[in-house]
This record gives structure tokens, C-alpha cells and sequence, in this order.
């Protein structure tokens, strides 16, 4: 059922999924249909403690048994609600096993015990992104999202980010409003106020990047099949730290595969969100 | 009470807050009547969904204090990004979470509540009333100090309720409701339908009587009254008419037609206007005129 070479999306996912490797139990927030699908693989795979909700009050974890899936759902809103999900069908091999409302999530969240993967519409250097507007915030040129949860993330759990257009406009020197906090702002707090800050990772369509670099900037820590470093540092709108020798990305595996084709997303929605590429 | 009582007991430049989350559970029905009335300039609170687009189209708008106004399925409300890009009304934008805090310190009667959210970030640029606060305990750790969101008045939308103002959510989230009422002066409660107290429990357990009437000031029923928002277990969220609605806001011509159709006359007259669009939509009936955007 799996044969075929794996496709950008699905080394997307996986890359993804790697991002919560390690996190054990506790809530994973993917925004966007592949961290969404990324998050259900991680939990089936190798972090099956992962909790995950329907992306409105409900956890729900894999059936003992069941055919699993990513239910079909809203647009990323980036706060409090995650991505995951929306409604669901019945008989998808996802059984509730907890509840959680916004209330409990922003408790959760200031608990540390939450790993979200954000999107992001500028990101720079050091991590600072930006989902509130474009331009002067006092009459923007473009009026996005707004801060949703982001300031609040990014100072009490681990945050990623999930960039489906790689670009220079989305990577920038500068982004016009900080919703979510990068390392340079949060180094500048006042004593252990930063303490809980921690960036992991950014996955984009070319490359999967850390915030390894000289303070603790953006860092190349692989690239996908396909995709040279230079590719990379001209998609980028910054310099971008890289080892001497940048590793590919890992492939998915044959049984990582066929979870994502056959049980999280038969219909193949992963490909929809790349296609603008 | 009727929805003119509740609008009778307003005035113009009042600090009212809003229910619900994005574009689910709104008291809509108590928003068209505040949008339809002769009031202005209000600060609007709210995790802002078609509440905040249908009051900032109707101009009634001079301050939004939320963390985002979306509609869920949509993720900008298209009034709301006019207004932002036309620099038609004032912002408070906060973090959902700080929104949290903010409503939890009004309803505890405290000026502030500290938290970590906002640190680093330019909501402490955009926001220049937002101060600081050390830790009085040696840690000597630095928080934002979220100040409280008093409201004058409060609107929320439950699936049921008694006469007395005891209301009941049968959704999967109470959302901010309870904490809008307590931070109101007067809080406002609609719902899909007034029973008598005794069969509160036959629809749900004891926990789902979230709204108790000490909260409360006054109940009106007003039934599918959070139309086009969703109301599980009464109805979703009418999505056919969510793009029929959000398709119109981009455009103001496209806004003058909707608003003639839906918005020019009584709640029950939108709910026969909504009737009409939605047999107009019905699989089968294509073609009858009157349908715009796919039937969810």
C-alpha cells in the first residue's frame, strides 16, 4: 500500500513529528494540517504519551485498535485552540480521554506542560515572529491573525514553527510586530523572567532550521532531499548559521508512510498546504 | 425581558463584553439588536468572532479590546481587517490569555493580576498603558500586570435557562461566560430556550448550570439566537451562511444588499430572511434564486 517515493509533504510531516520527539505527556498544539498530522504521527510512533485535542475541547488519543485520522477542520488560529482538528467522524479510531477548555489550556500552558508548533507570517533572526499585521500597527498595511496566544507561548513552553513557503518574505531581517518572543527579546528580560523560554524548531518546505547559532540565532540542521544550502541562504532573508557539513533530512520510514497514507490523511490534505510552492 | 428591554438599559460609550469565542456560542441575537440601535461609541470586549464585525459595520464601535476576531472557519473577520486598515476604530490587542486575566481580575474586584504573557513581546509597545510588576517574594521575577476589563454590561448566549437567570451550556466549552458576568455591572442572558428550574437537569448535569442568577440581571429567549454562530447540541454553525456573510463584508455595495436583507428589521424578521436564504440553499432547490456560496 506504501510503495512510492516519499513526497515533500510527507518528509514534512515527519519533520515535523520530530519536533515533539522526547516531550512525553504533554499537550501538543500543532497549527496547519501537516503538524497536525506530524503530532498524530509522533503520538503513534515514537511519543505515543503526546496528548492531542479535536481542536476544541476534547483530547482524544488512538483507539486500542482503530483507524486513526487527522478530522478535517477550521483555519490555524495560532492561540489557546490548536489546529488538529474540528469535527469528527464517527468511527475514526480516536477514543476521548479527556477534556480541556480554553480556560484549562491557558492553566496548562502557564503549567509548562504544552509543546506548540505555531505558523508564522515574518520570523527573523533570533526567533521573534510576527502574526498580529504588516506595517505600522497603528494602521496596518495588512491586518492578519493578531497576538492570539503567541506572547503567551512563546514565555512559558517550548514553541516551533511550521513555514510552508520557505521565502524572504517570511524569513526577514525584521519583522514588523513581535506576537511571539525570540531569543535576542528574551534575553533582555529582567532576571529569571525568560527562564521559560525555548524555541526547538522551525520546519519549513526546504529545510529544517534550530536556534543553535551564535546567540543563539537560527541554525541549518538539515535539508530536504533536493535542497542545496544555497537554495536555503537565497530563500532566507538573513544570515543563516550552518554547520561546515549540513545533513539531509531523514526520510520517513516504510511504516511511517504507510501511517500517514493509509490512516492520518487517505485524502492526502498534506499536499493541499504545500502547493502553493 | 424582550431584546428592546436589554438595548433600553444601555447607553452610548458603555464597556460591553461579549460571550462566547470566535465565531461559536455568540449571543447574536442581543449583538443585531445593540447593532440596530441608536447607541455609539462603545468599547467592545470579546474573543472576537461576527460579534465584534457586525458592531464595527454597524459603526457602533469606538474601542476593541480582544486577543483576535475570527471566524473560525475564516480565519479574519473581513469588517474587523477594514477597520484595522482603515483605522476605523481603537485597539486593545492583548493575549487571549491576557483577556483571561484581565476579566478574572474585574470579577475578583482586583485592579491587576500578574502573568507572563507579554514579556518581550511589542504588546508592551502597542499598549503604552501596560505596566510592569515586580515580585514582592525575593524571586524578584518581573510580570506583566494585567489590568482588569470592568464592563458595564455583559451579554452571553446559553442553550438553556431558567426564568431567575440560571443558565446551562450543553457545548463542549463554557468559554469566558461566567467571567463576563461577573466582571458586568448587568449581564444579559439569552438563550435557545427559558424552561422551568426544575428541568434544568433533564438536558445536562449540574456542572453545565454554569450562569447562576446572582450573575445575572436579566433573561431574555431568544430561540436559534446565536445564529450564524455555532450552538451545539441546538445547531452548528451555519457555514453556508458564514460565507454568504463574510463574502459580503469585503465588499461595501455587496455589505448595503446584506444588510437589507437580514439586518433591516426585527430579530424575527432576520430569522425568516435567514429561513428564506437557507431553503434558497437547500440540495435540490438550486436555482431558486437568492443562494450564495457552497452549503456547508
Amino acid at each position: 500500500m506504501s510503495r512510492g517515493e516519499p513526497t515533500m509533504a510527507e518528509i514534512c510531516v515527519v519533520a515535523c513529528a520530530e519536533a515533539w520527539r522526547g516531550d512525553g505527556a504533554i499537550l501538543a498544539s500543532p497549527m496547519g494540517v501537516i503538524p497536525a498530522l506530524g503530532a498524530r504521527l509522533a503520538q503513534l510512533t515514537f511519543e505515543p504519551e503526546l496528548l492531542l485535542t479535536d481542536g476544541e475541547a476534547t483530547l482524544l488519543a488512538p483507539a486500542a485498535d482503530g483507524r486513526d485520522g487527522v478530522p478535517d477542520h477550521g483555519a490555524p488560529d495560532h492561540g489557546a485552540s490548536d489546529g488538529s482538528a474540528g469535527d469528527r467522524e464517527a468511527g475514526d479510531g480516536l477514543v476521548t480521554e479527556g477534556w480541556l477548555p480554553f480556560r484549562q489550556v491557558f492553566t496548562l500552558l502557564a503549567a509548562g506542560k504544552r509543546h506548540v508548533m505555531m505558523g508564522a507570517s515574518q520570523l527573523d533572526r533570533f526567533g521573534n515572529q510576527n502574526i498580529s499585521c504588516i506595517g505600522d500597527w497603528a494602521r496596518p498595511k495588512a491586518q492578519l491573525l493578531g497576538a492570539r496566544g503567541a506572547p503567551g507561548n512563546t514565555v512559558n513552553h517550548p514553541v516551533s514553527y511550521w513555514v510552508p513557503k520557505h521565502s524572504r518574505r517570511v524569513l526577514v531581517d525584521r519583522v514588523d510586530m513581535v506576537s511571539g518572543v525570540g531569543y535576542d527579546r528574551a534575553a533582555g528580560l529582567t532576571g529569571r523572567s525568560g527562564r521559560f523560554h525555548e524555541l526547538r524548531r522551525v520546519v519549513t518546505n526546504l529545510a529544517v532550521l534550530d536556534f543553535g547559532g551564535p546567540d543563539r540565532s537560527m541554525r541549518l540542521r538539515s535539508c530536504h532531499p533536493g535542497v542545496s544550502v544555497s537554495d536555503v541562504a537565497d530563500a532566507t532573508g538573513f544570515l543563516l548559521a550552518a554547520p561546515y557539513q549540513v545533513p539531509q533530512t531523514r526520510l520517513p520510514t516504510e511504516a511511517e508512510l504507510a501511517l500517514i497514507r493509509n490512516r492520518l490523511d487517505p485524502q492526502a490534505r498534506r499536499d493541499r498546504e504545500l502547493a502553493g510552492r | 425581558m424582550t431584546l428592546d428591554d436589554v438595548i433600553g438599559e444601555l447607553r452610548s460609550g458603555m464597556t460591553i463584553g461579549i460571550g462566547g469565542w470566535g465565531s461559536r456560542r455568540k449571543p447574536m441575537a442581543l449583538v443585531r439588536a445593540l447593532a440596530a440601535s441608536a447607541l455609539s461609541g462603545l468599547t467592545i470586549v470579546s474573543f472576537g468572532g461576527p460579534d465584534v464585525g457586525l458592531l464595527v459595520a454597524a459603526g457602533k464601535v469606538r474601542r476593541l479590546v480582544t486577543g483576535f476576531v475570527s471566524l473560525d472557519s475564516i480565519p479574519l473577520e473581513p469588517h474587523f481587517r477594514r477597520a484595522r486598515e482603515h483605522a476605523l476604530i481603537e485597539l486593545t490587542e492583548l493575549d487571549e490569555g491576557m483577556l483571561h486575566w484581565g476579566l478574572l481580575a474585574a470579577a475578583h474586584r482586583l485592579p491587576f493580576l500578574p502573568m507572563r504573557a507579554g514579556l518581550g513581546s511589542d504588546l508592551l509597545r502597542v499598549n503604552r498603558d501596560l505596566r510592569t510588576v515586580r515580585s514582592p517574594y525575593g524571586d524578584g521575577e518581573e510580570f506583566v500586570a494585567v489590568p482588569a476589563v470592568p464592563l458595564d454590561a455583559a451579554f452571553v448566549h446559553m442553550n438553556r435557562a431558567d426564568a431567575g437567570g440560571n443558565g446551562q451550556y450543553l457545548g463542549p466549552d463554557p468559554y469566558f461566560d461566567d467571567l463576563y458576568c461577573l466582571a458586568a455591572q448587568r449581564a444579559y442572558l439569552s438563550c435557545e430556550r427559558i424552561v422551568p428550574t426544575a428541568d434544568l437537569l433533564a438536558a445536562g448535569p449540574p456542572q453545565s448550570l454554569l450562569i447562576n442568577r446572582a450573575m445575572v440581571a436579566g433573561v431574555v429567549e431568544t430561540p436559534r439566537g446565536a445564529h450564524f454562530t455555532s450552538c451545539v447540541p441546538d445547531y452548528d454553525r451555519d457555514e453556508a451562511f458564514q460565507a454568504r456573510y463574510a463574502g459580503s463584508a469585503g465588499d461595501p455595495e455587496a455589505w448595503r444588499d446584506f444588510a437589507a436583507e437580514f439586518l433591516s428589521g426585527t430579530e424575527a424578521d432576520y430569522q425568516a430572511a435567514v429561513a428564506r436564504f437557507t431553503g434558497a440553499s437547500l440540495p435540490g432547490r438550486a436555482g431558486d434564486g437568492g443562494t450564495d456560496g457552497p452549503r456547508a
